[in-house]
């Protein structure tokens, strides 16, 4: 642990407040049993994702306003999410009058996981979780923030999360037969291609459960929300938690 | 061409859906397995890119020293700044010719200029001589995929096809068997051909010269057979030199079906004695594309079908899905400049996951130019619906109190609503998932209660 606690804005996504209040209280509880000073700087709202990845970046401008004036005294903002952390970083609209804050706001924005690994650099997590655990790469954590490395290129494998939960005793990693495929949530592409949508995030249940997993996490809730739908309609007996609850969990 | 629709529609046959995804995931596999065998592997892609940047970014110059040193080899060179121009160059050069029958090897170019359906109105057969597009064009279908032209067909289906078409045996599903009576049927095409249509995959400005890649061997055989070879090939497949073409050529065939390199990259130069060689260069919306900085770098294509393989919509949707020549998330870049409103909703059939870009052999940004796309589409299009629908999303998010509001709201009626409500046929969440459970409290509210 470092010696000086970093002192934290957690961003909460908004469908997370709303439907899994319990993943951000493990982000927070976890960030805090790590020695963080942390806060939840209230009147968050939407990050703008949905909106901009819908074709309406040009109407996010109060959003990101809002956004980067809620976070401009915390020195890292921190959040349970890999997309939107990757659309505050890349899609963030530019705001006149604004433009060195809204830098600043950038480069201070971590995924949980890659705050963990990056600036907390945690190497000897005690804790505990036996179970059989499917980790689902969300594309915009793997291939946007580069979580870790990806199939498509020659790189050095690496993986954050991995090297996270490979800490926790008992844990067993569940190997996939295509460990990055898209679960096919993808925002409004949910409903605007609802049948490839579903079709999608069927084939990667299948993997998950062929592979013998008990429990699918990930960085992104969105994509759970849409694996555990589908999963729940179709009687499967896969359960879904988050990265951060799976942690939180094991340093109880 | 609504994407949604046709791919809901190719959703239906479930088996017949997953043996898709399967067969060009295989093809993904192997090109994975070939592109890690180099350990230069993303220096080549990083080369290939500079070089095609480099190259678009002098397009002029390069075209016109190509042009000079394809005349001084004794090529004959034409300009086509459309399809139309493009296909009334072919056929004034098969009239002069007197020639009522040709061969073509595999080119996209020709699929987008229409060029078969043209010839035939004129009084011209037209036989694709690549097996795959032999196929397809039994069948009046266009390529479902730039590379694998029928890979939307079961050995069952063509050995039903070869049947009908070229007498085989009924029942008889061998591909040897099948192939053989394919090279029979095409032999005597080849043999009285007058004239040979070929693509070009590169041309090289310090020579002249145009190079063609096959695996099947049959834009040779067309060529050296007739009298008359015909190049149609599109401006941007310029490179600047010879040494330059090693990159693309190990990249190429790597990144389409995991081979080292294609069976035959032939190279031509000049005519043989007595015979010709016509190559006609075709803008057809390149330039505009060129002149549009965001989307520039979608010029770099090399049509080696990597970003179909890998994608998981147009495994899960079939290559037919996209409605336009070029299929595929590079067809979703190109088609939009082409014509915005008839591809309008190319650029929404993507999560936006990336791996299109990263298995690009040239680094085009494809995902990238899709969310750029989307922007523009909206903008011109005024999709109403859908823009209220957004905006009342915005209208909600933005007011804290509001989205508060709206949150507890949304969440009693989560509680509160039958089941036959929730998952009302308009409600296209709920069609094929189950919502997520309404909690009690939202984690805003907890943290006031908790922690403040």
């Amino acid at each position: 642990m470092n010696a000086r606690s970093p002192h934290i804005g957690l961003f909460i996504p908004c469908y997370m407040d709303q439907f899994y209040p319990q993943v951000a209280q493990a982000s927070l509880e976890l960030l805090e049993k790590l020695g963080c000073q942390v806060s939840y700087p209230l009147g968050q709202t939407c990050c703008g994702q949905p909106l901009a990845n819908a074709g309406y970046e040009r109407d996010t401008l109060a959003l990101t306003k809002h956004f980067v004036n809620l976070f401009k005294e915390v020195e890292y903002i921190v959040a349970p999410t890999g997309s939107c952390v990757l659309h505050v970083k890349s899609h963030f609209p530019e705001v006149m009058g604004l433009e060195a804050e809204l830098e600043k706001t950038q480069a201070k924005i971590y995924e949980l996981t890659e705050f963990l690994t990056d600036v907390l650099q945690l190497t000897s997590i005690k804790g505990k979780f036996p179970h059989k655990v499917g980790f689902h790469a969300s594309c915009h954590g793997l291939r946007g923030l580069r979580l870790s490395s990806s199939s498509e290129l020659q790189e050095p494998s690496f993986h954050k999360a991995k090297l996270l939960l490979d800490q926790l005793e008992g844990l067993e990693w569940v190997p996939l037969s295509r460990p990055d495929e898209c679960c096919g949530f993808g925002g409004t592409f949910a409903v605007s291609e609802e049948a490839l949508s579903v079709c999608m995030g069927k084939d990667r249940i299948l993997d998950h459960e062929r592979n013998g997993a008990e429990i699918l996490t990930g960085v992104d809730m969105s994509c759970l929300m849409h694996l555990q739908g589908i999963g729940s309609r179709s009687g499967s007996k896969l359960r879904y938690l988050h990265l951060a609850e799976i942690l939180n969990q094991a340093l109880a | 061409m609504n994407h949604p629709q046709a791919a809901a529609a190719f959703l239906k046959d479930q088996a017949r859906a997953s043996w898709h995804d399967e067969t060009l995931w295989y093809v993904r596999d192997k090109r994975d397995v070939a592109s890690k065998r180099l350990p230069e592997w993303e220096d080549l892609r990083t080369l290939a890119s500079d070089i095609k940047e480099h190259t678009l970014s002098q397009l002029d110059y390069y075209l016109e020293k190509f042009e000079e040193k394809a005349l001084e080899n004794g090529i004959r060179v034409h300009w086509a700044k459309d399809a139309e121009e493009h296909n009334q160059i072919v056929l004034q050069i098969l009239q002069s010719k007197e020639c009522k029958a040709l061969v073509k090897s595999k080119s996209i170019l020709t699929e987008e200029c229409h060029l078969n359906p043209f010839l035939e109105k004129n009084g011209i057969a037209v036989v694709d001589s690549d097996l795959g597009e032999r196929i397809v064009q039994f069948l009046n279908q266009p390529p479902s995929h730039i590379v694998l032209p029928a890979i939307h067909l079961k050995k069952k289906e063509i050995a039903e096809l070869f049947h009908e078409k070229l007498g085989t045996e009924k029942g008889n599903e061998d591909p040897k068997y099948l192939t053989d009576a394919a090279r029979i049927h095409l032999r005597e095409k080849f043999l009285s051909a007058k004239v040979a249509i070929t693509g070009v995959n590169f041309g090289i400005a310090e020579t002249g010269e145009f190079v063609v890649c096959t695996n099947e061997g049959n834009a040779d055989m067309g060529v050296h057979l007739a009298e008359v070879h015909i190049a149609c090939m599109g401006i941007e497949k310029i490179i600047p030199r010879r040494k330059d073409l090693g990159v693309f050529l190990r990249l190429l065939a790597r990144s389409a079906t995991g081979q080292s390199i294609t069976t035959y990259s032939s190279h031509f130069r000049s005519p043989r004695k007595g015979k010709e060689i016509h190559l006609i260069l075709v803008d057809n919306g390149r330039t505009a594309q060129l002149s549009r900085s965001t989307y520039r770098s979608s010029l770099k294509c090399i049509r080696c079908g990597a970003c179909m393989n890998t994608c998981p919509i147009y495994r899960r949707s079939g290559g037919f899905s996209y409605g336009s020549t070029v299929p595929g998330p590079i067809g979703s870049i190109l088609s939009p400049g082409l014509d915005l409103k008839k591809y309008s909703t190319l650029p929404f059939a993507s999560t936006l996951c990336g791996s299109c870009t990263d298995v690009c052999p040239v680094k085009i940004n494809i995902h990238e130019q899709l969310y750029a796309w989307r922007q523009e589409i909206t903008k011109a299009q005024g999709w109403s619906g859908k823009e209220l629908s957004i905006k009342l999303a915005k209208g909600i998010f933005t007011s804290p109190l509001a989205y508060r509001v709206s949150g507890k709201i949304l969440r009693a009626a989560l509680k509160s609503l039958p089941n036959s409500l929730i998952y009302h046929p308009v409600n296209l969440w709920g069609k094929g998932r189950d919502l997520p459970q309404a909690p009690a409290s939202t984690f805003s509210e907890w943290y006031q209660k908790n922690r403040s």
